[in-house]
């Protein structure tokens, strides 16, 4: 029988990773071999497409159209002719705080990503793949590294796999940090060697992007999909889905939940239930206050939003974005004007410095939040906080989406918790301090 | 090499890059070379061998380095500045990296850097004065579900308490409390003229 949660089939806390062995007894290598000897890669992109898989990084974006743009230089027989290197580059530089997914992917079962980056790799003609992997994930790199190297022993990787004559050299590039490697365009600078500053589109990668070169970059997650969607096909994959979406997705909870982890669920599972089902609600003596659905780089939501499904457009329609899936809880005890902060702080912090709406822009929003969180706030500066989500949010304003991201969580918050901002501004301090609360004691008010 | 004013050039640094590259390092940035279109596309993993040597990236290895990769000083410094992982001042025997992002925060981020700082001594971006540790901040390092979270070395600490983050320095529990000021101990601040306690 199929499984009904096929990226973490093997997946087993107990037990030690998946090795090849393991693997190939549960059907591994069985769809990459198919579809390398028996799929055009024509073939291999319509499943993917039908599938209607979307980017499991954040975005959302198809992954079959996100191919399809892909030059691909066929003779008169249809056979694929080619005129340089093509690049898959396998974004593991799992860095959005929050996030926590990939890692176990890749600790598990790295042979799952191998054998999607594969099938990817077959479908667009890439002769090349990268696994750009953050340097802080040393078990994930040295288990991928071995699985790699079982794989050219077998013949699966490097010089005519599978005796099939397609030719793929796999590559594990460990990262030298900087949240803005993990923007796919940053991300080809960096592993060209270069400051990870990232590039105007167009040209898209998928024309120039590695050296030059044709590209496609996707995220752990979405390649490790692909593995079971050319293994068991799009129909099934459909029916994987309980909303809009299709198939399932790696959905985490952390902050003050009695139960933070990590579980695989249908695309459309409501929130509730991943947040007060399998995260097993708040601790006690702590209320839900709202959530980042899916990352530091997404909108807040509150408890209004908890029946939402969790698909792309639903929780895009409800004013944030699913994005990595990972929610990070606010509590009742937390200052949402410091958790605010330390959001944007960050972002202000991983600004690569090219576009000056980023560079100049995040840190005046972060020192108008510490203003604020530290008692020194004046009521003009909400103004100036809007003002800021106007023009950082702008998309268009710098070449990619780290400065609009950082807005979401700022912007929202204003919007949900104005009246903490407005407390912070009128008493002078923040009162979710431990000094403000035991003045207010003293003070004899509860 | 098809220049041969650049090859000259090489040979010609070739005795110097030697002095301050040594030969194991050498052997493992060729290899990166050896799949790489260019000499200069490996600059990140070549700072990254040679800081996995020395712990940093000296100016003489980074002036030597930028001489075998065919790129200017500037550049390379350029990009090794860039990185928050690649390191140009010393740092100690290993680096603490305290995760100060979103959950972590949420998880009493504040009170356990505050915590370290007292057990070691010294403050975010500081080496002790054994040279055991650099204590640095760092972004959210995927882990969340079991924050607060640390990485020692290339070991990763969940569920971080006082008491655990004791166990795993090994630091005495202090009795006094430290200076508020607590006086820079690092090799950098000593060459910046720190006095001694």
């Amino acid at each position: 029988m199929i499984s009904k949660l096929p990226l973490t089939q093997n997946i087993n806390a107990a037990r030690d990773p998946v090795n090849l062995e393991t693997y190939e007894a549960n059907h591994g290598y069985q769809a990459a071999r198919k579809a390398v000897l028996e799929m055009s890669p024509a073939d291999c992109l319509q499943v993917v497409q039908d599938s209607g898989l979307r980017g499991r990084g954040g975005a959302g974006f198809p992954t079959g159209m996100k191919w399809s743009f892909v030059p691909m230089n066929t003779d008169a027989q249809g056979n694929h002719v080619s005129d340089g290197h093509k690049y898959l580059i396998c974004n593991a530089d799992e860095m959005e705080p929050g996030t926590f997914k990939d890692r176990l992917l890749m600790e598990c079962d790295p042979h799952q990503l191998i054998e999607g980056m594969i099938l990817s790799a077959w479908t667009i003609q890439a002769d090349v793949a990268y696994i750009f992997i953050r340097h802080e994930y040393h078990l994930a790199s040295k288990l991928l590294q071995e699985a790699i190297d079982a794989c050219y022993a077998k013949g699966y990787l490097g010089k005519n796999i599978f005796a099939s004559g397609f030719n793929l050299e796999l590559y594990v590039h460990s990262s030298a940090g900087r949240y803005i490697c993990g923007e796919e365009t940053a991300l080809i600078s960096s592993l060209e060697g270069k400051r990870a500053n990232p590039r105007a589109k167009p040209p898209f990668p998928q024309i120039s992007g590695l050296w030059g070169r044709p590209t496609i970059v996707n995220n752990v997650e979405t390649l490790c999909n692909i593995t079971h969607i050319i293994r068991n096909g799009a129909d099934w994959y459909k029916t994987l889905g309980i909303g809009q979406d299709h198939g399932t997705k790696l959905f985490g909870v952390s902050g003050r939940v009695k139960n933070p982890g990590c579980w695989e669920l249908p695309m459309g599972t409501t929130i509730r239930e991943l947040i007060e089902q399998h995260a097993g609600g708040m601790q006690d003596g702590y209320k839900l206050r709202g959530f980042l659905p899916g990352g530091a780089s997404t909108d807040f939501l509150v408890e209004e939003h908890l029946d939402l499904a969790m698909d792309y457009d639903v929780i895009g329609k409800a004013g944030s974005r699913l994005g990595t899936g990972t929610m990070i809880i606010l509590d009742d005890k937390t200052c949402p004007v410091g958790m605010t902060k330390n959001l944007v702080e960050f972002f202000a912090q991983e600004s690569c410095g090219f576009c000056t709406p980023c560079r100049d822009g995040l840190p005046w929003s972060a020192q108008v939040l510490d203003d604020i969180e530290s008692g020194n706030g004046i009521p003009a500066d909400l103004n100036t906080l809007q003002n800021q989500v106007r023009f950082i949010g702008a998309i268009g304003n710098t070449h990619c989406a780290l400065a609009p991201g950082a807005m979401e969580p700022l912007a929202s918050a204003m919007k949900y918790f104005a009246d903490d901002f407005k407390a912070h501004i009128d008493g002078k301090a923040c009162p979710y301090s431990t000094e403000s609360k035991a003045a207010l004691a003293s003070a004899g008010v509860n | 090499m098809n220049q041969s004013t650049k090859k000259d050039n090489s040979q010609a640094n070739a005795r110097i890059i030697s002095s301050i590259l040594t030969a194991p390092e050498l052997a493992e940035i060729d290899h990166e070379i050896s799949h790489a279109p260019y000499r200069s596309a490996v600059a990140i993993d070549a700072l990254k061998i040679v800081q996995k040597h020395h712990r940093w990236v000296s100016d003489e290895s980074l002036t030597g380095l930028a001489d075998y990769l065919d790129m200017s000083t500037a550049e390379l410094e350029g990009i090794a500045t860039f990185y928050s992982l690649i390191y140009r001042k010393p740092v100690g025997e290993k680096v603490i990296s305290l995760c100060d992002s979103v959950t972590c925060w949420i998880k009493g981020y504040a009170q356990l850097e505050k915590h370290i700082s007292r057990q070691l001594g010294v403050g975010l971006g500081e080496t002790t004065a054994d040279n055991r540790y650099t204590f640095l901040p760092a972004p959210c390092l995927g882990a969340c579900d079991r924050a607060p979270v640390m990485m020692v070395g290339e070991e990763t600490h969940l569920d971080l308490t006082p008491d655990k983050i004791n166990q795993i320095l090994e630091t005495p529990i202090l009795k006094s409390p430290a200076p508020k000021n607590p006086v820079p101990k690092s090799p950098i601040s000593k060459s910046d003229g720190g006095q001694p306690e």
